[in-house]
């Protein structure tokens, strides 16, 4: 187990360092960085004094490194639009995006696995097409539009919930709905699926032979053997949502991480959006080297791979 | 004689489909008692694994088993409770599969899986159950017995998980023990072990056993009893023995011609087949099953088909015919 998880530690950094690379070269593929920054009046000597000023001319590899030792201590550079440093501006956003983000995945979870086991135990019944419903409305549903519906029905109608802010943990009911629903029926599916296929599993059977009851044929025998691709997939869900949220972001007026990305990037601010997009990438890669311990733990034969 | 461990009586399986109801399985009686292994052989879809776990009570939902009697151990199945069957199931009666490479979950290891049976139905705590697991895994001779319960089916080969799968049975000393072709998933090179294993554990324990097989050469070895099925029928039943020397039924006849028996099939003869093929069993079955492929086949056939019964009942055929073949034709030399 443990030369397991030093394996995918391993990877994990390889990988980490690979998208590293290519959200610094971002900078470069946005056109040239001095140029941008000296503004549109600019004469070709002020670029070429921003671009010995920010070290723009000394070879690639130099700044990369210079900028990746920054970044591993926590130092992403200055915003060029607030003048703040981006690691202060990201920690701060970050926060809000967190909590979302948790928020979405247990509720997408909580959600969708209980009903595609229910869906499961009792296929072609009426909460198995309940629980089909539901998963073909997430899907066809754009989020931006379910979003406003709810904000017409719970916070002008009826009056229940604010519509935007992040002041209590109310005003992040609606917008865990909204993410979470979206996540909702590709987890849903696959627990009813896989909970289908290891239902009929010869072991199931064995446990049946011994005389256990369904309850624990169902969570002890099925339900382990069933949730390892649901793990892999929230894991990428949850990154997703981390890093995605921005049209829930704005929609609630959360003003998080995606939501920081989507503005950055218009003002073309490349710092941050470099930043942003190396922290997402580093959240994906951290759920995925978790929910791969995580399914080493359940499924023993993961181990040896 | 005490009363049999396992008595049936007109035991019959309906699946209902689309087009009608399948009647897959019409009239199974046996007794069986204690210590006796009985082998119940037909070829594929004849009804055997259906049996047997319809005795298990583990048949889906879908399929509606019915039976003029079914008693296990003084216990009337057809009146047991799902909560009864629990209890019974992998304490009084146990079951061994055919595969044993899927019959184990793979994120469980074998001590757990092997515990779980003495732990759901004795009050035993962890240490008293690990140490049975230990007895039995070295019973059925496997070595470093300590060690194997650490380890996860996936690390075991075949012939050792079917020998996790006889311990797991046996963990509650069962007095039923269900083995539906427990070798035929195995190398040939472990099949005879596997299957002396099993023979000589329920001797030693006392244990009756229904071994399904379509190997009549392991048949011959083992059954006390044998019982023959054809397209969800019993078509003879008997003492190994008399079942062997004098079968009765065509279809028995048939089956002994396709395979050698040690000792009874001469060097350089030629081996049967039955062609042919099992007839649909989708809707009103009636007549005789086999008459589509008996070379005994008379319009009788297509009638009502009694199940002769041998003056000290230990061996029954179900033909039209009192000998089984057609009057007029001789026994052939």
């Amino acid at each position: 187990m443990l030369n397991f998880i030093l394996k995918r530690l391993g990877l994990a950094v390889l990988v980490a360092l690979t998208v590293s690379a290519i959200s610094f070269s971002l900078l470069f593929m946005a056109g040239d960085p001095a140029a941008a920054l000296a503004g549109e009046q600019a004469t070709d000597v002020d670029i070429e004094a921003i671009r010995r000023l920010y070290g723009f001319d000394r070879p690639m590899i130099v700044q990369y490194w210079e900028w990746l030792s920054r970044a591993l201590q926590g130092d992403f550079g200055e915003s060029y639009y607030f003048r703040l440093p981006v690691a202060d501006l990201i920690m701060e956003r970050l926060s809000i995006t967190m909590t979302l983000g948790v928020c979405g995945i247990s509720f997408a979870l909580l959600t969708a696995v209980p009903l595609g086991v229910v869906a499961a135990i009792r296929p072609n019944s009426l909460i198995d097409r309940f629980a089909l419903f539901l998963s073909v409305m997430g899907q066809a549903m754009p989020s931006f539009w379910f979003g406003l519906m709810m904000i017409v029905v719970f916070s002008i109608q009826l009056n229940w919930l604010p519509p935007s802010g992040t002041k209590t943990w109310v005003h992040f009911i609606m917008p865990t709905i909204v993410l979470g629903y979206y996540a909702m029926p590709a987890i849903m599916r696959l627990t009813r699926a896989g909970m289908l296929d290891v239902l009929g599993s010869d072991y199931i059977r064995t446990a049946r032979a011994k005389g256990a009851g369904e309850g624990r044929v169902l969570f002890k025998h099925a339900l382990r053997n069933a949730i390892i691709p649901v793990v892999s997939l929230a894991a990428v869900q949850m990154g997703f949502m981390l890093g995605g949220s921005i049209v829930v972001e704005s929609i609630f007026a959360l003003h998080g991480a995606g939501y920081l990305a989507w503005e950055s990037i218009g003002r073309n601010d490349l710092p941050t959006v470099q930043a942003l997009i190396l922290v997402f990438s580093m959240f994906y890669i951290v759920f995925t080297f978790l929910s791969d311990v995580l399914n080493a733990w359940l499924d023993p034969r993961i181990r040896v791979a | 004689m005490s009363e049999p461990v396992l008595s049936v009586r007109n035991l019959r399986l309906d699946i209902p489909i689309g087009a009608g109801t399948l009647h897959a399985v019409r009239g199974i009686d046996f007794d069986l008692d204690r210590g006796e292994t009985l082998c119940i052989v037909g070829e594929s879809g004849s009804g055997k694994s259906l049996t047997s776990l319809a005795i298990m009570d583990l048949l889906g939902k879908r399929i509606e088993r019915k039976a003029d009697k079914l008693v296990f151990d003084g216990t009337d199945l057809t009146k047991a409770g799902a909560r009864k069957m629990r209890a019974l199931r992998g304490d009084r009666m146990a079951m061994i599969f055919q595969e044993p490479m899927t019959s184990l979950n793979p994120a469980y290891t074998i001590g757990d899986q092997l515990m779980e049976a003495l732990l759901l139905h004795r009050k035993v705590g962890k240490a008293e159950a690990r140490r049975r697991a230990v007895e039995l895994l070295e019973k059925v001779g496997i070595t470093g017995a300590e060690r194997r319960l650490s380890q996860y089916p996936h690390q075991l080969s075949g012939g050792l998980r079917q020998r996790v799968m006889i311990a797991m049975a046996l963990m509650c000393e069962p007095e039923l023990i269900i083995a539906d072709e427990p070798t035929t998933a195995l190398d040939v090179t472990i099949q005879a072990q596997i299957l002396r294993l099993l023979v000589d554990l329920t001797r030693e324990m006392n244990v009756a056993m229904i071994l399904i097989t379509h190997d009549l050469g392991v048949v011959a070895r083992v059954a006390d009893k044998v019982a023959v099925m054809y397209a969800g029928e019993l078509v003879e039943a008997g003492t190994a023995k008399k079942v062997f020397d004098a079968p009765m039924h065509p279809y028995t006849r048939g089956l002994l011609r396709c395979i050698p028996v040690p000792g009874k099939t001469e060097r350089g003869s030629e081996l049967g087949s039955i062609p042919g093929i099992v007839p649909s069993l989708v809707g009103e079955v009636s007549g005789c099953v086999f008459r589509t492929r008996c070379e005994e086949a008379t319009e009788a056939c297509r009638g009502e088909i009694p199940f002769r019964e041998s003056a000290d009942g230990r061996h029954n055929f179900r033909c039209v015919h009192e000998a089984g073949r057609r009057a007029g034709v001789e026994e052939p030399a």
